[in-house]
């Protein structure tokens, strides 16, 4: 029961990590109609930058600050540079510039940071594992992942439902035509809704650099994992983002956890452990094919 | 990053000519330098090149030219550079690759026409056994030799059970068997996780929950990182030992590692402080040029190319036969960094191998300390099935 | 009919130039580059079965390279079990002949688009892209899983396979056989697009309306398309199982989906022959950057940026002088 309750738990930090970079990526799908592939490589410069300032000042907050600023900036650079000229061509176009974006910036970090990984640890005050349960241990820094992802979803939805700029983003992504017919200045809007979707990817990137290694290419595992937390959770919602999040974090972790074990019933141990593995490692490709199958719009469709 | 490259093989070529030699010996290394691995190949090369630097562009008193080509860690690519290296430049040395999977679409086909290719880093077991060809060194060692050492030593160390935690891919498989293969005690559980898997979450908790009392992990890479960093901040290295390949714990990984690794027992065929005339003078030449302590990969690459060297200087840097090249290199006459080294039937390395810990050197890096020498003159274990 | 236009004389020069090159390889003393170029045959088959989804039918599949792994796993599989002497599931033998596997491996890389394709046209749009990214995706995990088939190490073939008159391990001969493939390829699809069929996928991805009105169900037109292009990837696949003799889950990464991709319209969208011109541009540049550099990927990913913004109609159009293609 433990293990489940702690599994369960595993299960919601990924989820956590996944909405965050679903959030960013599902609102410049919904309001620009843009598909980003270079998303995770937001998602890695905040990772980057994250442990060399918190290496340079001893700061973790200023490695928070810094990737922060970092993924924004690159991010509304990009913008600026590359997908502004990209909002009224075909997602095939999207689709090839934004790859070609990720090997640009992954190549870059290599050249910047070489190639070996860096080093990152939890700050002093976030290490080690406390004792939620008698029995139940859990590492202080992921229970912090949860709550601070937790708390970006409170801001997000403060900002869509009680803010003016929330409201247009939101007017945007049902309707591009009529937001721009209320006077409000279309091109600065996107350029803010990419920097605070890359920001997003920037805080997720920099909060899984303690947990994870630090390395050019980190962007890619996770940008697919959350291009199907998208699809799952309907393209351009954020409710569907959050649901998406938590389903696949949630079947990915307890699929590796007890496939396994469920596997062994039935056949003898070194094939269920193979079986079990691969089955796992595809579980929520099945878990989208099958959502799409059932519902091809996804579970909460933003658009009609 | 190319530029020390291209000085050294200008260096070569003017060398050369001014030995009056009409063309130096062109070797070709296809290594994988970009992809998160990226900095295995640099190593291997780095390794390499600080030998041929030594000699002035020589290895043996024979000038030479190195060619590098990256791989992108993609097989098909590999084949493709090692094709053009042997139609368009003739070349009849061959080195360089990191990955099984791209040595497995090179080799078989390379030896077939004619060409020597000495590995630097990988040795699947297809290659040791069944598949060994007279063409083919192991200059580095068996996939599985790191892994029986460690076996061994945690038999030895009296564990009494162990938990397993490797990829689910046929390496993976591999380094387990190879563990396997030296441990005697029980095994509480196997797991095998996802190709390059980032969170290691849910195996920890189920690790947690069995209670072994070592765990012995194969996980190359990035994988390696997070599983450490992950293990360690469960709390979980204060009570269970923990165990690896030397794969996991080079110096330029320890480095992003750091604190994590702390007293983590690996095995390897090689450490920095492994004390021989050869080694030492290898260590510090290696600081002195690329500021960084070397990694094991690193000393294969430069082993390598003393290797060669030792064989380009007993045929006088003539290829036109390889047969008289492939008796000198297997006669293994050079001073390994390893110390005691030679060539079994399968031509791969019959070498000692040996336990070391993680340690925190007075400057704060983290670093490999030699424990103890665990095998002497192992011999891997797909020697018996070459036909050579 | 115009038999001198500015197109036909690019398709016509193009022609002429791949049916010459080994003799001008062989004659510059470039022997190395029959075999770079057989590579550029074998990926522009794959890249003119994506032009039909592409292009035509406006699909956009982003797991396109999951049928080029089919395909080849397809003739790496029978080739182990010939070579090994073992049947297949225990009574289909193996087989190393080019006449049996080739088409096999068409066959059976249709019939996983068929699967595939069935239930990915359920959705469209962005939801598509990434429905067929999904499956590439399963198919690529469950070839890492294949212990038998050496899994993420891949398969060794111990030779290329053998076909009545030819010996394919001569550089030349595999040439001219992906050459010829390619151009029945092409004009297979030439003749396709053109047909009563050709008119329906075309009307089908651009006003899916009208063409029910008219008592047509797109979605089989669809399928078939999709079909047909797994078979033409499945194709390409045995050819590069043969070209590396080596067969591995690499080849059915998302990234050589999104490489294809790439080839497709850097050659030109819905042109047919523009893709082949795509594969030599990006392969050629592949390689010339990285002779010339460690760091090629820094200048791939921007001039692929600039490509896109900026030559929308590809290097076919560039030359063949068409109009600017419609968004």
């Amino acid at each position: 029961m433990l293990l489940l309750a702690e599994q369960i738990l595993n299960g919601l930090q990924l989820g956590i990590t996944l909405f965050l970079m679903s959030a960013g990526l599902t609102l410049v799908f919904g309001i620009m109609q843009v598909i980003n592939l270079a998303h995770g490589s937001f998602y890695m410069i905040g990772a980057y930058l994250g442990a060399t300032a918190f290496a340079a000042t001893g700061s973790f907050f200023a490695g928070i600050a810094a990737a922060l600023c970092g993924s924004a900036l690159a991010g509304m650079l990009v913008e600026f540079l590359v997908l502004r000229r990209l909002y009224y061509r075909e997602h095939l176009d999207q689709v090839l510039a934004t790859f070609g974006l990720i090997m640009f910036f992954n190549e870059l970090t290599r050249m910047i940071w070489g190639r070996q990984p860096l080093f990152m640890n939890p700050p002093s005050w976030l290490e080690g594992s406390i004792e939620l349960l008698p029995g139940l241990i859990y590492p202080v820094y992921r229970l912090a992942v949860i709550a601070t992802g937790l708390l970006v979803a409170l801001l997000l939805w403060f900002l869509f439902s009680r803010t003016r700029l929330g409201m247009q983003i939101r007017a945007g992504a049902s309707n591009r035509q009529m937001i721009g017919a209320l006077g409000v200045n279309i091109r600065l809007l996107y350029t803010l809704v990419f920097g605070l979707g890359t920001l997003l990817a920037g805080l997720a990137g920099v909060m899984a650099g303690p947990i994870l290694s630090v390395e050019s290419g980190m962007g890619e595992s996770i940008l697919i994992l959350t291009f199907v937390v998208i699809v799952i959770g309907g393209i351009g919602s954020i409710r569907g983002a959050v649901v998406g999040a938590l389903l696949v974090g949630l079947v990915d972790t307890l699929g590796r956890a007890f496939l396994p074990m469920i596997f062994r019933i039935f056949l003898d141990n070194a094939y269920a452990d193979g079986v079990a593995a691969s089955i796992a490692s595809m579980a929520i490709y099945i878990l989208m094919a099958a959502t799409l199958i059932w519902r091809p719009r996804g579970l909460f469709p933003a658009h009609g | 990053m190319k530029n020390p490259l291209i000085t050294f093989v200008f260096v070569g070529l003017l060398l050369s000519f001014h030995n009056g030699f009409a063309e130096p010996v062109k070797i070709g290394m296809i290594t994988t330098l970009s992809t998160k691995a990226g900095y295995l190949g640099e190593d291997i090369r780095d390794g390499f090149m600080l030998a041929m630097s030594q000699e002035n562009g020589k290895l043996g008193g024979i000038p030479v030219e190195l060619l590098v080509e990256d791989d992108d860690a993609k097989p098909e690519k590999g084949k493709q550079i090692a094709d053009r290296y042997i139609v368009k430049d003739g070349i009849k040395i061959l080195t360089g690759i990191v990955f099984s999977n791209v040595a497995m679409a090179v080799v078989p086909k390379v030896v077939r026409e004619n060409v020597v290719y000495l590995s630097a880093n990988a040795g699947p077991s297809k290659l040791a056994g069944d598949g060994c060809s007279e063409n083919y060194f192991s200059v580095s060692y068996q996939n599985d030799n790191l892994d029986e050492v460690v076996g061994q030593y945690v038999t030895k160390v009296g564990h009494k059970n162990v938990y397993l935690v490797a990829p689910n891919y046929p390496a993976g498989k591999d380094h387990l068997a190879g563990f396997k293969r030296y441990y005697k005690g029980a095994i509480t559980g196997e797991v095998y996780t996802k190709l390059g898997q980032a969170d290691y979450a849910a195996e920890i908790a189920a690790i947690r929950a069995a209670k072994p009392e070592a765990v012995f992990f194969f996980l190359p890479g990035g994988m390696g990182i997070n599983f450490l960093k992950q293990f360690s901040q469960s709390g979980l290295n204060q009570t269970i030992a923990l165990y690896g390949p030397a794969f996991s714990f080079d110096e330029r990984l320890l480095k992003a590692v750091g604190p994590a690794a702390l007293g983590v027992k690996n095995g390897s065929q090689w450490s920095h402080d492994l004390d021989n005339a050869a080694n030492k003078q290898f260590v510090a030449a290696f600081r002195q040029a690329y500021g960084r302590t070397p990694t094991l990969y690193a000393s294969q690459g430069y082993d390598t190319a003393r290797l060669i060297g030792s064989a380009l200087q007993a045929v006088e840097g003539k290829l036109d036969d390889l047969g008289p090249f492939k008796t000198a290199l297997k006669a293994a006459h050079f001073d390994s960094v390893r110390g005691n080294f030679s060539f079994g039937k399968n031509q791969h390395p019959v070498q000692d191998l040996y336990i070391r810990e993680v340690v925190k050197t007075a400057d704060g890096e983290y670093t490999n300390r030699t424990i103890e020498k665990v095998f002497e003159n192992h011999v891997d274990a797909y020697a018996a099935e070459c036909k050579m | 009919m115009h038999y001198f236009t500015r197109k036909s004389i690019v398709i016509a020069a193009g022609g002429v130039f791949f049916a010459i090159l080994p003799l001008l390889a062989a004659s510059f003393g470039k022997e190395y580059l029959v075999s770079l170029f057989s590579r550029i045959l074998i990926y522009s088959i794959a890249a003119v079965s994506l032009d039909l989804l592409l292009g035509f039918a406006g699909l956009i599949s982003l797991g396109h390279a999951a049928f080029v792994g089919v395909g080849a796993y397809t003739v790496g599989i029978f080739f182990f079990h010939g070579f090994e002497a073992q049947p297949l599931f225990g009574f289909i033998p193996g087989s190393e002949n080019g006449l049996i596997v080739f088409p096999l491996a068409m066959l059976i890389s249709a019939l996983f688009a068929l699967i595939i394709g069935a239930l990915s046209l359920r959705t469209s749009g962005m939801h598509f892209i990434m429905i067929t990214l999904a499956f590439a995706q399963m198919t690529y995990y469950f070839s890492v899983g294949l212990e038998k088939y050496g899994g993420d190490d891949g398969l060794s073939l111990y030779s290329r396979n053998s076909f009545p008159g030819l010996d394919l391990s001569r550089d030349y001969h595999f040439y001219y056989l992906c050459l010829i493939l390619l151009f029945l390829f092409l004009i297979f699809i030439y003749r396709l697009v053109n047909s009563r069929f050709g008119l329906v996928i075309r009307g089908a991805s651009s006003n899916s309306r009208r063409i029910q009105a008219l008592g047509v169900n797109p979605y089989h037109y669809k399928l078939a398309c999709f079909v047909i292009a797994g078979a033409g990837a499945g194709l390409a696949g045995a050819l590069l199982a043969n070209q590396t003799e080596y067969v591995s889950p690499g080849l059915m990464h998302w990234t050589v989906s999104g490489e294809l991709m790439v080839m497709v319209l850097l050659g030109g969208l819905g042109t047919i022959f523009g893709p082949v011109l795509g594969a030599a541009t990006f392969l050629l540049l592949e390689e010339f950057l990285t002779m010339y550099t460690e760091h090629w990927m820094l200048y791939m990913g921007p001039i692929l940026v600039l490509v896109v913004i900026f030559a929308k109609r590809g290097v076919f159009g560039l030359l063949a002088g068409l109009e600017r293609r419609h968004d």
